[in-house]
């Protein structure tokens, strides 16, 4: 038995790319129980190892991958690896994407995202990485880093032609379902549902729609329920955090009167958690949407946002409004130099012929 | 699995502390020293007695002085065995380099 446990060890090691490296990263893990089993042979000795080997080893079985998704999350989001690594890996790995998909949602090259993979894998192994999930002291910051790689991806679906949205909800409805007390991880599968229930009325063929012009017939309403139902779960689990306030503030705008009071309150509280410029700048929209744009416009005034294209285009339509229309043009025409995409193109063009 | 903690810090960083912050970080390193996952510790003389050598052309040449021109130099270093990653970084983190405006480079040592 003990022999047969050695030749296997001797075996197990892997060289060369795995095909699933799911299944890798469980392998390597086992690998590393081995190691530290053959330590705790030294001090301990005997026959009680091979019952704690045989634990383990079923443990880490390939068979029961599932139920070592939690710990396959913690290990692809880990903040040793880089974060183009981390995103590429989890979409991999957790999401079973291929990759060539993935290399396409992120326009680069099949064999460039191949090394990004295979840099982030190399890592895992040879720095140590844990297969685990960690201890409670460790998981607020680690758990942090999750929501964040999740959000990333979920952002990331918006440029690319794979629909990552939807793989970014999937992965946060795994994540809530096996951490179901985190109010964050429901807090940010809600805020990622309804505002991925908006989308189809986003956009009109190439162009950008505003909130306020956008058809509501083509918001999918069962959807953004789901996503109410998440956010009650969030909420009553205490959940008061940056997810939990943004996924309000998303449910507040699907309302059919939205209620920019409440919204410009949100904001503030998200101000005070995140202390963002970015996150200034829509608390002052709110402002703005609840009937105070002299008060917007001040507060954005002070913001350090000149490279920043919807600071110049915000500034912009509160120009507008306020009947300033030479500066609000000449923000306008400031927006317009700063973007880069062919729908905020179109948008701040039409924006600047209309004035 | 062992690690090289690698300590990078900005010289003279600790000295200009208030007293008892200075005694609080040396107290941090000898911690770390006497801690039973410590196998070995290293601390180098300043910077400025370091000399680099290269070879080129088949002739030795010296340069006074560091191999990186960084503000932080290589202080010293641990050799600590930890479970993994995530012990050597915890115990990264409670050196003074960390938060002094430094950093402290955790290397996964090679196995034989």
């Amino acid at each position: 038995m003990q022999e047969a446990f050695a030749i296997a060890a001797k075996r197990w090691p892997v060289s060369g790319t795995p095909a699933n490296p799911g299944a890798w990263l469980v392998t390597t893990a086992r690998n590393r129980a081995i190691d530290r089993i053959r330590r705790e042979r030294t001090l301990a000795e005997k026959t009680p190892l091979l019952c704690v080997a045989e634990a383990v080893m079923d443990e880490f079985d390939d068979t029961v991958i599932k139920d070592e998704r939690l710990e396959l999350i913690f290990t692809c989001c880990h903040p040793a690896l880089s974060l183009d690594g981390q995103v590429a890996l989890t979409l991999r790995a957790v999401g079973g994407l291929e990759t060539a998909d993935i290399a396409r949602a992120f326009l680069v090259s099949e064999e460039t995202m191949k090394r990004r993979l295979s840099r982030a894998k190399t890592k895992i192994k040879a720095a140590g990485i844990p297969f685990a999930v960690p201890g409670p002291h460790l998981l607020p910051d680690r758990l942090d880093a999750v929501l964040a790689v999740l959000y990333l991806i979920y952002n990331e679906g918006y440029s690319g032609r794979v629909d990552l949205g939807a793989e970014a909800i999937r992965l946060g409805q795994v994540l809530a379902a096996l951490m179901p007390d985190e109010p964050e991880a429901h807090g940010l599968l809600a805020l990622m549902m309804i505002h991925h229930a908006r989308r189809r009325a986003r956009f009109s063929g190439e162009d950008l729609v505003l909130l306020d012009d956008q058809d509501r017939s083509l918001w999918d309403m069962g959807q953004i329920s789901a996503g109410r139902t998440v956010l009650d779960r969030a909420i009553a689990l205490g959940g008061r955090g940056a997810y939990v306030v943004q996924a309000v503030i998303s449910w507040l705008q699907t309302r059919e009167r939205i209620d920019w009071q409440q919204v410009a309150e949100m904001y503030q509280r998200l101000v005070e958690l995140t202390s963002s410029p970015v996150v200034e700048l829509n608390h002052a929209v709110a402002v703005a949407q609840a009937g105070n744009p002299t008060a917007a416009l001040h507060a954005i005034d002070r913001l350090d946002l000149d490279g920043y294209l919807y600071f110049h285009s915000t500034r912009g339509e509160l120009l507008r409004r306020l009947g300033r229309h030479d500066e609000a043009l000449a923000a306008y025409r400031r927006a317009l130099d700063l973007a880069t995409s062919t729908p905020e193109r179109r948008f701040l063009t039409r924006r600047l012929e209309q004035l | 699995m062992q690690y090289a903690l690698m300590i990078y810090a900005e010289p003279g960083a600790v000295e200009a502390l208030a007293d008892a912050e200075r005694e609080a970080a040396y107290a941090q390193y000898f911690a770390l020293a006497e801690d039973a996952r410590c196998l070995g510790n290293v601390r180098l003389q300043p910077g400025e007695t370091a000399t680099s050598v290269r070879v080129v052309g088949g002739r030795t040449l010296m340069t006074d002085g560091p191999f990186a021109d960084t503000k932080e130099v290589l202080g010293g270093f641990y050799l600590v065995e930890a479970a993994d990653l995530d012990e050597a970084l915890e115990l990264a983190a409670g050196l003074p380099a960390a938060r002094l405006g430094g950093a402290v480079e955790v290397r996964p040592v090679m196995q034989r």
